[in-house]
C-alpha cells in the first residue's frame, strides 16, 4: 500500500495535546496513584514504628517498591478506552507510524503519572525520614525511573488490553522487567543517603531508559496490533 | 483495487468462510450480505487489515485511502465531534478545513462543541460518518471504503444523505465494501456477495 503520509510532527503533536487533554478532563487517572502512593507512605511508620533512624533506612525501598505499585496500577487503563471505544483501531489503520503513535502514548502517560510522582517524591521522602541530602537523587531516580516503568507498563497494557480481567495477568508481565528498576533506583537513592557517589546507579538507569524509549515502542505496537485482532 | 484469493476465516474453531475469491475493482460497491455470525464484520475487518487471526489465504490492497467504520465509533466520549474529528484528520492527512462541513452534513454543526458523552447514540454514529465525508473530501485517487453497517442508528434523511455519498464516491472511481440489513436506497449498481454458505 502506498497510502500519502500526512505531516507526522504535526500528528504526533496533535496526538500528545489529545492525550493530555483527556488526562485534563478525567483526572481521576492521575490523582489515583497519587492518593494511592500518600496512603501508603502514611501506613509505613504506623507499620514499622516511627523511630527516625529505622524509617530513613527503610525509606529507599519504600520509596520505590510503592512508586513501582503506583505505576502499576495507572498502567493497567492505559489503552483500555482506547480500546473499548475504537479509537485503536483507527489509529492501527492510520497511515502514520505507530512506533511513534506508541511512544507518544507512553510519553503522555509519563507525562500525567510519573510526572506529578517524582515532583511530590521529595514529600513522601520526608514523610518517612530520608534524609535531605539524596532528595535530588531520589528526584532524578524517580524521572528516570517512572519513564522506564511507563514505557515497560505500556507494553503489558497494550498485551492485555482485548482481556477482561487483565489486572493479574498484566502484573505478572511487567513486574519481571520493573526489578531491575527497582534494584537500581532504590540502590541509587540508598547510595545518596548513606554519602556514596550514586552516579554509576543513575548512569544504569539512564541507559536503560534509552533502551526503553527504542524498544519499548515495538512491543506496544506489536502488542496493540494482537489485541485489536483478538477483540 | 481489493483482489482477495482463496480466503478462509475462522473463529473459535470454526470455519466462517472458505476459499473465497473476491476482486473489488475501482468504481465497485459491494454489498456483503449474510446472517448474523456469518462473518460479515470478521471480513470487513480482515479486508482492513485489523484481523489476521484464524485467516488463510491472500489479501492484496492497493489503495491510497482506507477507510474503515466499524461497530466501535472511534470517538472519545470526553472531547467534542470537531476535537474527535481534528485527530482524525491528523492521523488520516485529511484537510482539518473540511471538518465544519463535515459536521454540517451530519447534521451535527449546532453540537460541535459539546462533550460527545453528551450526545445521542444516533449523533454519536454521526460523529462517526463524518470521518466518510472529510475522506470524500480529501479526494484521493484510489479510495477504499469499508463500512460496516453504516446506517445503523441513522435517521431516514441521513441514510438517504449518505447513500447519495456513497453513490458519489462510486461514481468517482472509488470503492466502497458495506454490510447493512436494510435495503439500500440507491439507482447505482451493487454487487452482492452472500456468507453463510460455510455453516
Amino acid at each position: 500500500m502506498s497510502l500519502p503520509t500526512p505531516s507526522l510532527a504535526a500528528f504526533l503533536s496533535a496526538s500528545l495535546r489529545r492525550q493530555l487533554l483527556l488526562a485534563y478532563r478525567r483526572p481521576v487517572d492521575t490523582i489515583n496513584p497519587l492518593l494511592f502512593f500518600l496512603l501508603v507512605v502514611t501506613l509505613f511508620p504506623l507499620g514499622i514504628g516511627p523511630d527516625p533512624a529505622q524509617l530513613a533506612e527503610f525509606a529507599p525501598g519504600i520509596l520505590w517498591i510503592v512508586a513501582l505499585l503506583a505505576s502499576l496500577m495507572a498502567a493497567e487503563g492505559m489503552f483500555r478506552q482506547d480500546y473499548e471505544d475504537g479509537s485503536l483501531e483507527q489509529l492501527l489503520l492510520s497511515p502514520q507510524p505507530l512506533y511513534l503513535a506508541s511512544l507518544t502514548y507512553s510519553f503522555a502517560h509519563w507525562l500525567v503519572t510519573g510526572v506529578p510522582l517524582t515532583l511530590l517524591s521529595p514529600l513522601f521522602a520526608t514523610m518517612l525520614q530520608l534524609p535531605v541530602a539524596a532528595l535530588p537523587v531520589l528526584l532524578a531516580s524517580m524521572a528516570l525511573g517512572t519513564a522506564i516503568l511507563s514505557l515497560v507498563g505500556s507494553i503489558g497494557a497494550a498485551l492485555t488490553v482485548s482481556l477482561k480481567r487483565g489486572g493479574m495477568l498484566i502484573s505478572l508481565i511487567i513486574v519481571p522487567l520493573y526489578i531491575p528498576v527497582l534494584i537500581f533506583a532504590a540502590g541509587a537513592v540508598r547510595f545518596a543517603a548513606e554519602g556514596f557517589d550514586p552516579a554509576p546507579q543513575l548512569l544504569l538507569l539512564a541507559g536503560m531508559l534509552s533502551l526503553s524509549v527504542a524498544l519499548a515502542p515495538f512491543a506496544i505496537s506489536a502488542g496493540l496490533r494482537i489485541s485489536v485482532d483478538a477483540g | 483495487m481489493l483482489a482477495v484469493r482463496g480466503l478462509g476465516l475462522e473463529r473459535g474453531g470454526r470455519a466462517l468462510l472458505a476459499g473465497l475469491d473476491l476482486d473489488i475493482s475501482s468504481g465497485q460497491m459491494v454489498l456483503i450480505e449474510g446472517p448474523n455470525g456469518s462473518g460479515k464484520t470478521t471480513l470487513l475487518r480482515s479486508l482492513a487489515g485489523l484481523s489476521r487471526l484464524g485467516l488463510s489465504g491472500r489479501i492484496d490492497a492497493q489503495c491510497d485511502e482506507l477507510l474503515y467504520l466499524g461497530h466501535r465509533a472511534g470517538i472519545k466520549q470526553l472531547l467534542t465531534p470537531r476535537e474527535n474529528l481534528a485527530w482524525a484528520c491528523h492521523s488520516q492527512g485529511w484537510n482539518p478545513a473540511h471538518i465544519d462541513s463535515a459536521l454540517e452534513r451530519v447534521g451535527l454543526s449546532g453540537r460541535a462543541d459539546l462533550f460527545c458523552q453528551h450526545l445521542s447514540a444516533g449523533q454519536q454514529r454521526r460523529v462517526n460518518l463524518a470521518r466518510l465525508y472529510l475522506s470524500f473530501d480529501a479526494q484521493r485517487e484510489r479510495s477504499l471504503w469499508l463500512l460496516d453497517e453504516p446506517f445503523t442508528a441513522i435517521d431516514r434523511g441521513g441514510v438517504a444523505e449518505l447513500a447519495n455519498t456513497m453513490a458519489q464516491q462510486v461514481r468517482r472511481g472509488g470503492s466502497v465494501v458495506l454490510t447493512s440489513h436494510q435495503d439500500l436506497p440507491l439507482d447505482i449498481p451493487l454487487r452482492r456477495v452472500v456468507l453463510g454458505g460455510a455453516q
